[in-house]
C-alpha cells in the first residue's frame, strides 16, 4: 500500500484541470518518472511556484472539481512520482478520481464546510497530515494545532487501494 | 417506472456489482490512440499479460501527433502499431489513413446504438450521439478494458436537457452546447449522463449531435447521449444494411434504446434556444461564455477550424460558405484540419479546400495536434486563438496562450475580420 501521510500542499482554487496538473506537451513521455519536473507547471495560482512549493509534500488539499478536463492518467502519475498519493477536496472530476484509485492512490472528498475550516486554520501554516485508513480518519497537525477529521470512501475504492490498483483486482476476478 | 437510454444500455451489460452503485460492465468496443495506450501496453507486457480480450472489438488510431514530430512521438506510434500487428487488430488506422479518433471511428461504423464503449480520451462521450453509452477513461481503465473487456462505472443517473425553440440563422450546435455548459457549469453534470433531447436535437444532423455530445465532458458528464432515430439509421445504413431488411426495421431495432416517457431523471432542464445568439468563451473555463457581440473586436492571432468537436464536413461547409471570395486578415493566420481522410477528400471534391487555400488558410492533415498544443498550430506566449475545439484551459494550445471557443461560422468570420465578430449568417448582428 502507498504512503498517504506527510506534509500538505494547499492549492486554494477550484476547477484545477489536468492540463494544469501536467501539460499535454509532456504526454509524449513513455515513463512516469519523466513527468516529475513538470507537475503543476501551468497552474494559474497566485504566489505558487511549482519549482519550490511541491518539494517534500505528500498530500494536496484543494477546492471543488479538482482534475477536470482531459482523461490523462499522467495527472495522478505526475503526483505519484513526486511522492503525492492523496488529494483531498470537496469534489473531483469523475475520470481523475477513478484514475487515482485505479493506481492505488486516494482522492478523498470532504464536505465544503470542513475544507473551508481546514483552509482557514491550516493553509497559511506548515501542516502535516496523518492518515489512518483502518479508522477512516485524518489527523492534521501544525505546531500545537491539531484536528481529527473522519472521511468515507467506498468499499470498492478501499479494495483498490489494498490491491494496489484496478489491474490486479480485475485480472483476479473477471 | 420507465428507464432512460443510459439505463437500458447499462443494465444488460452488467457483469458484477462489487459494492453500492459501482457496477462492472461488459464492453462492446475499446478504442485506442497513441497518447494514452502505449503506457497501458507497456504495463501489460511488464505484467506478463500482453493479451487482448477480443481483437475484433479493439480499434486503434494514431491521431494526436501525426505524422510523428520527434523521436518520442514516433516511439508512441511504433508501440501502438506493433501491438496491433502482434494481436491481429485489423482496425488500425496508421498515418495516411488516420483521422481524429472521435470522427474516424463513427465514420467507419464502429459506433452503434446500444453499445458500451470506453477509450482513453475524455471526449469519448462524442459517441453518445448514436445512442451509445460511451465514457472517457484513464490508462488503467483502458488497460483493463483491453485485457478483460470490462469497466467499472457508477450506475447511470441522467440529467435531461430538453432543447426547444426556433434556432436563429447563424446559430449552430456549438453555440447550443456552449450555452448548455454556461447554464449548468463545468461541474454541473459530474458523474451524470447528459441526455440531449427535444425538437432541436431531433432536427440535427449526426455531425451536429456529435458536436453537442462531444462537449458533455466539459460539464463534467460521464456520457452525452441522444436517442437514435432515422438520422442515425441513415448515417449507419451502409454498415447495417445486411443486418436489417429495411431502414424502418433498423429504426425499430434501435428504438429499444430510447428513454421511456416515464423514465426517472435527476433533473430535467428545459432549454429554449430561440433567443440564443452565437457565443464565444472569454475566460479559461468552457462555461465562461458571452454573446459574440460582447466580445466583438477582441484581437486574434490564429484561427483554428478542426478537432473532434468541429472538424467534420458540416463544419467545413459552413466555414467555407463564409470564407468564399474573401481573404483572411493580414494580422492573423488560419489553420484548418479536416478531421479524417474521408472528410478531407469530400472537402476537396466539393471545392471547400480551394476556398480555404484561396482565403489564405493552412490546410493540415487530419490530426488533433493544435487543439491541445501538441503540434500543427501551437500558440506563442501572449497569443489568442479563435478555435472550434472544446477546451479553453490556460495554456491548452500553447504555454501562455489564450483560447476562445466558438462555432466554425464565427471562427471563419473572425478570420476575415482579424478580430472576434459574428458571421454574416447571423441575422441579429
Amino acid at each position: 500500500m502507498k504512503n498517504f501521510s506527510g506534509k500538505v500542499l494547499f492549492l486554494d482554487r477550484a476547477d484545477i484541470n489536468t492540463d494544469e496538473i501536467i501539460p499535454a506537451k509532456y504526454l509524449t513521455e513513455n515513463t512516469r518518472q519523466a513527468l516529475k519536473p513538470y507537475l503543476l507547471e501551468d497552474i494559474s495560482l497566485e504566489g505558487f511556484d511549482y519549482k519550490k512549493d511541491i518539494k517534500g509534500k505528500s498530500v494536496i488539499i484543494t477546492r471543488d472539481n479538482f482534475g477536470c478536463g482531459s482523461s490523462r492518467e499522467h495527472a495522478p502519475w505526475a503526483l505519484e512520482v513526486n511522492g503525492i498519493n492523496l488529494v483531498i477536496a470537496p469534489s473531483f472530476a469523475r475520470i481523475f478520481k477513478r484514475n487515482m484509485f485505479n493506481c492505488g492512490m486516494m482522492a478523498v472528498e470532504l464536505s465544503p464546510e470542513i475544507i473551508n475550516r481546514i483552509f482557514s486554520v491550516f493553509s497559511k501554516r506548515e501542516t502535516t497530515i496523518e492518515t489512518f485508513l483502518d479508522k477512516s480518519s485524518f489527523i492534521l497537525k501544525s505546531g500545537d494545532v491539531k484536528e481529527s477529521v473522519k472521511f468515507g470512501i467506498s468499499e470498492f475504492d478501499r479494495a483498490l487501494v489494498s490491491a494496489g490498483g484496478w489491474v490486479d483486482y480485475a485480472d483476479s476476478r473477471y | 417506472m420507465g428507464k432512460t437510454i443510459a439505463e437500458k444500455i447499462f443494465e444488460p451489460h452488467i457483469l458484477d456489482n462489487p459494492c453500492d452503485d459501482i457496477y462492472v460492465i461488459r464492453l462492446d468496443a475499446v478504442f485506442c490512440h497513441e497518447i494514452t495506450t502505449p503506457i497501458a501496453i507497456n504495463d501489460l507486457v511488464a505484467r506478463g499479460k500482453d493479451r487482448v480480450f477480443d481483437a475484433s472489438k479493439v480499434k486503434a488510431v494514431i491521431d494526436h501527433v501525426t505524422p510523428a514530430k520527434d523521436s518520442k512521438t514516433a516511439t508512441q506510434g511504433k508501440i501502438l502499431r506493433e501491438w496491433t500487428r502482434r494481436h491481429n487488430i485489423k482496425d488500425f488506422f496508421d498515418i495516411g489513413r488516420n483521422g481524429v479518433c472521435h470522427a474516424i471511428f463513427p465514420e467507419k461504423g464502429f459506433v452503434r446504438p446500444g453499445f458500451t464503449i470506453i477509450m482513453g480520451d475524455s471526449h469519448t462521450c462524442t459517441y453518445g450521439a448514436f445512442g451509445a453509452f460511451a465514457a472517457g477513461v484513464g490508462t488503467t481503465d483502458l488497460e483493463v478494458g483491453i485485457l478483460k473487456g470490462v469497466c467499472a462505472l457508477r450506475f447511470p443517473e441522467t440529467i435531461k436537457i430538453n432543447i426547444t425553440g426556433k434556432i436563429q440563422a447563424g446559430v449552430f450546435a456549438k453555440d447550443i452546447i456552449l450555452s448548455v455548459i454556461g447554464l449548468i457549469g463545468v461541474n454541473g453534470a459530474t458523474n451524470k449522463v447528459l441526455e440531449f433531447s427535444g425538437p432541436v436535437v431531433e432536427s440535427m444532423s449526426m455531425d451536429a449531435r456529435m458536436t453537442i455530445c462531444n462537449m458533455a465532458i466539459e460539464a463534467g458528464a460521464t456520457c452525452g447521449i441522444c436517442a437514435p432515430d432515422m438520422t442515425t439509421v441513415e448515417y449507419l445504413w451502409e454498415f447495417i444494411r445486411d443486418d436489417h431488411k429495411t431502414k424502418d426495421k433498423a429504426l425499430e431495432a434501435f428504438q429499444k434504446f430510447c428513454s421511456d416517457p416515464d423514465a426517472s431523471y435527476t433533473d430535467i432542464i428545459e432549454h429554449d434556444v430561440s433567443s440564443l445568439e452565437p457565443v464565444v468563451t472569454f475566460g479559461c473555463r468552457p462555461d465562461n461564455i458571452k454573446p459574440v457581440k460582447e466580445m466583438e473586436g477582441t484581437k486574434i492571432d490564429q484561427v483554428y477550424i478542426g478537432s473532434c468537436t468541429n472538424g467534420r464536413i458540416d463544419d467545413l461547409r459552413v466555414a467555407a460558405e463564409i470564407l468564399k471570395g474573401n481573404k483572411i486578415s493580414d494580422f492573423l493566420r488560419g489553420v484548418v484540419s479536416p478531421a479524417t481522410p474521408k472528410i478531407y477528400r469530400q472537402a476537396l471534391d466539393e471545392g471547400l479546400i480551394a476556398v480555404f487555400l484561396e482565403a489564405g488558410f493552412c490546410v493540415t492533415n487530419p490530426t488533433c495536434g493544435a487543439c491541445l498544443g501538441m503540434s500543427n498550430g501551437v500558440l506563442a506566449e501572449g497569443e489568442a486563438c479563435a478555435s472550434t475545439s472544446n477546451r479553453n484551459f490556460i495554456g491548452r494550445m500553447g504555454k501562455g496562450g489564450m483560447v476562445h471557443l466558438m462555432s466554425p461560422a464565427t471562427a471563419a468570420a473572425t478570420a476575415i475580420a482579424g478580430h472576434i465578430t459574428n458571421s454574416k449568417l447571423y441575422g441579429g448582428r
